[in-house]
């Protein structure tokens, strides 16, 4: 699979009169995670979608190897790069091996002919994303997760280099989070594959990231590995919320703890717990009993 | 069982398909074969009965001169009619309903078979116009129709619920201009109005097969090409785009074409009311396919109006019905069926 780069320059884009992003430039690191981070509202699908192509600049460019994605014709730039938007909708009782292989679109001809390579597609895209065994199954039976995971499996059968996602956690239970986050993970280790995506939860960015960006208003308010993005300063700027970051105990990357304005249900830490006692005193010390004014 | 499971993950997939397009293939047949018998009993009842076997016979040119004279002159063509004019209508329903991802977006609910028959109202009330005339303003009106609400739906793209909403207000209004323009007739030109806008295939003759022979060759090769990415529309238009589909360009393309389905369609016969809309959901029921089916959905609709027909002929003794009656008996219900349901699940059709 042929790397190919993704990058903004000096990007203008919203929707209708309203423009979200004003002046924004950013490259994509090849062949890593980058998640985009803000709170709602920020900007963040709406520069997915613009590196998608789906909204298109009033200002500046999207560049895809260099190149201005609006000139590029559209079924070519599917061979490179994929989307998965945030809720997508499929046709009632589709299935999923049906479904998988309309993602193959971008790579047949005028009237749609199956090759050999096709089935081989699709079927390494359902093997990779372990959804070969419902293959047969209609996807409004399935779980969330199974779901989620079918829709990476068309995205998948694209075979594109790059691969963007919206929010691809957004509607699923803890466990399936991690399931879908585990599988991008070795969708990037195995194939080098450049994945770009809007992630609610700081944490799982911070974990699974390689790269964050973090929006609010539509600028950039800070660009880098999770260490360097995630601090007390970045997050309270971003959010408005007030918080500590300690290590993560399993992963050891940044992890965002919330003090919020009642610490607790009583107003006050537990007075059993020696690390909730520790973090009120640093949290008084610094100042930090409120958020800042939203 | 142990032969399906073995095997390639690939071998699986293909597997997969062709067992999906063999359930379609099965159920076209069945299609095929149910609408072929009850062309040839339709062809067999009249005034004058004649066996089904003579009327095959008569079909592959074995048959007797009177025969041949009864079934190929004068019951032929409106068989033929009715089953060209039902295929065009369920074809126009699948595609309006796939663009829309909506069951309620058929040309006979949204305006467009409306506007069609304002213009055919006008024609015949005010310009006082018959047969061929009439049937050229019918298609201009659905095509007028259809274009302004095209443009009235259009904001940045057109989305699914507002070609919808907006199609409902446009059909409202022609329906007032029809009611209006029916007020103002005389009682013998209304009567003949309203004959019209039930849908009739009464006094069809080869002039209505040959047009829309015409255009359904015409049409064919279009819609062959623009059925592969209606099955990607289907997906929503953010997929649609990710996946490299013109999205606004295809979904004109589509919408012309069907547009032009149900005008033919309703120039021939009149407006013959739900058969677009109730066609594809039995196609894809019966084939369980969740993209257009639009061959199973041409060939429902063909056999709905060719079912209908022979009921309106012959169901009341020597009272003929206008076929639109029997559509609308069966369809109506459909529609109340669909509506309790979207207003139950609070998806809202």
């Amino acid at each position: 699979m042929t790397e190919h780069s993704l990058a903004a320059e000096n990007l203008a884009v919203g929707y209708d009169q309203r423009e979200i992003i004003h002046d924004l430039s950013v490259r994509i690191p090849v062949g890593k995670i980058t998640v985009i981070v803000g709170a709602n509202a920020c900007g963040k699908s709406t520069l997915l979608k613009a590196l998608a192509r789906l909204l298109k600049p009033s200002r500046g460019t999207v560049l895809l190897d260099g190149k201005s994605i609006q000139q590029i014709p559209t079924r070519e730039v599917a061979t490179k790069l994929g989307l998965l938007p945030q809720s997508p909708t499929a046709p009632e009782g589709i299935t999923v091996a049906d479904l998988v292989g309309r993602g193959r679109y971008p790579r047949q001809g005028w009237i749609r002919q199956w090759t050999k390579a096709d089935d081989e597609a699709i079927a390494d895209a359902m093997t990779s994303t372990d959804v070969l065994e419902i293959a047969d199954r209609p996807i409004d039976e399935l779980s969330g997760g199974q779901r989620q995971r079918v829709w990476i499996a068309m995205a998948l059968a694209q075979e594109t280099n790059i691969l963007l996602l919206d929010e691809p956690t957004t509607f699923l239970d803890l466990t399936h989070q991690f399931e879908v986050l585990d599988l991008l993970v070795d969708l990037n280790k195995r194939d080098d594959r450049t994945i770009v995506l809007v992630l609610h939860d700081l944490n799982q960015a911070c974990r699974f990231g390689d790269h964050l960006i973090a929006l609010k208003d539509g600028a950039i308010v800070a660009e880098g590995n999770p260490s360097e993005v995630i601090t007390e300063q970045v997050v309270e700027d971003v959010f408005g919320l007030a918080v500590k970051i300690i290590p993560d105990p399993v992963a050891g990357s940044p992890m965002v703890v919330p003090v919020g304005r009642h610490t607790t249900r009583n107003g006050q830490a537990s007075p059993d717990n020696p690390a909730a006692k520790a973090l009120a005193a640093s949290a008084a010390a610094n100042g930090i009993c409120r958020p800042a004014d939203r | 069982m142990a032969t399906t499971t073995a095997g390639t993950p690939a071998q699986l997939i293909a597997r997969s398909r062709a067992v999906r397009r063999a359930r379609s293939v099965l159920v076209i047949t069945i299609v095929g074969i149910a609408l072929f018998a009850t062309f040839c009993v339709s062809l067999s009842l009249g005034d004058f009965k004649i066996p089904v076997i003579d009327v095959v016979k008569t079909l592959f040119g074995q048959g007797d001169k009177a025969t041949e004279f009864i079934v190929n002159q004068l019951r032929l063509p409106r068989a033929l009619t009715g089953i060209l004019v039902g295929a065009a209508l369920g074809l126009s329903g699948a595609i309006f309903q796939s663009i829309a991802r909506n069951p309620l977006a058929s040309p006979d609910i949204i305006g467009v078979t409306y506007g069609a028959s304002a213009f055919a109202v006008f024609a015949i009330v005010t310009l006082g116009l018959t047969g061929a005339a009439v049937s050229g303003l019918a298609i201009a009106g659905a095509l007028i129709t259809a274009f302004s609400m095209y443009i009235l739906a259009w904001r940045r793209g057109v989305s699914s619920y507002r070609l919808i909403l907006v199609g409902i207000g446009i059909g409202a209004i022609a329906m007032s201009v029809t009611s209006y323009l029916l007020t103002k007739a005389r009682v013998e030109i209304a009567q003949q109005a309203l004959v019209w806008l039930t849908g009739s295939l009464n006094g069809v003759d080869w002039s209505e097969v040959r047009a829309l022979t015409i255009a359904l060759v015409l049409l064919t090769p279009l819609m062959v090409l623009l059925v592969h990415r209606l099955r990607i529309l289907q997906l929503g238009d953010e997929t649609a785009y990710g996946l490299g589909l013109r999205v606004e360009r295809s979904r004109l393309g589509l919408i012309v074409i069907a547009v032009l389905l149900a005008a033919v369609a309703t120039a021939a016969a009149g407006p013959i009311g739900f058969v677009a809309f109730v066609a594809p959901p039995i196609a894809r029921w019966v084939t369980r396919s969740p993209g257009p089916a639009m061959i199973a959905s041409a060939l429902i609709g063909a056999l709905v109006v060719a079912l209908s027909d022979l009921l309106a002929q012959h169901a009341l003794g020597d009272t003929q019905l206008p076929v639109g009656v029997v559509t609308g008996v069966v369809g109506a219900p459909y529609l109340m069926f669909l509506l309790a349901r979207a207003n139950r699940v609070g998806s809202g059709g």
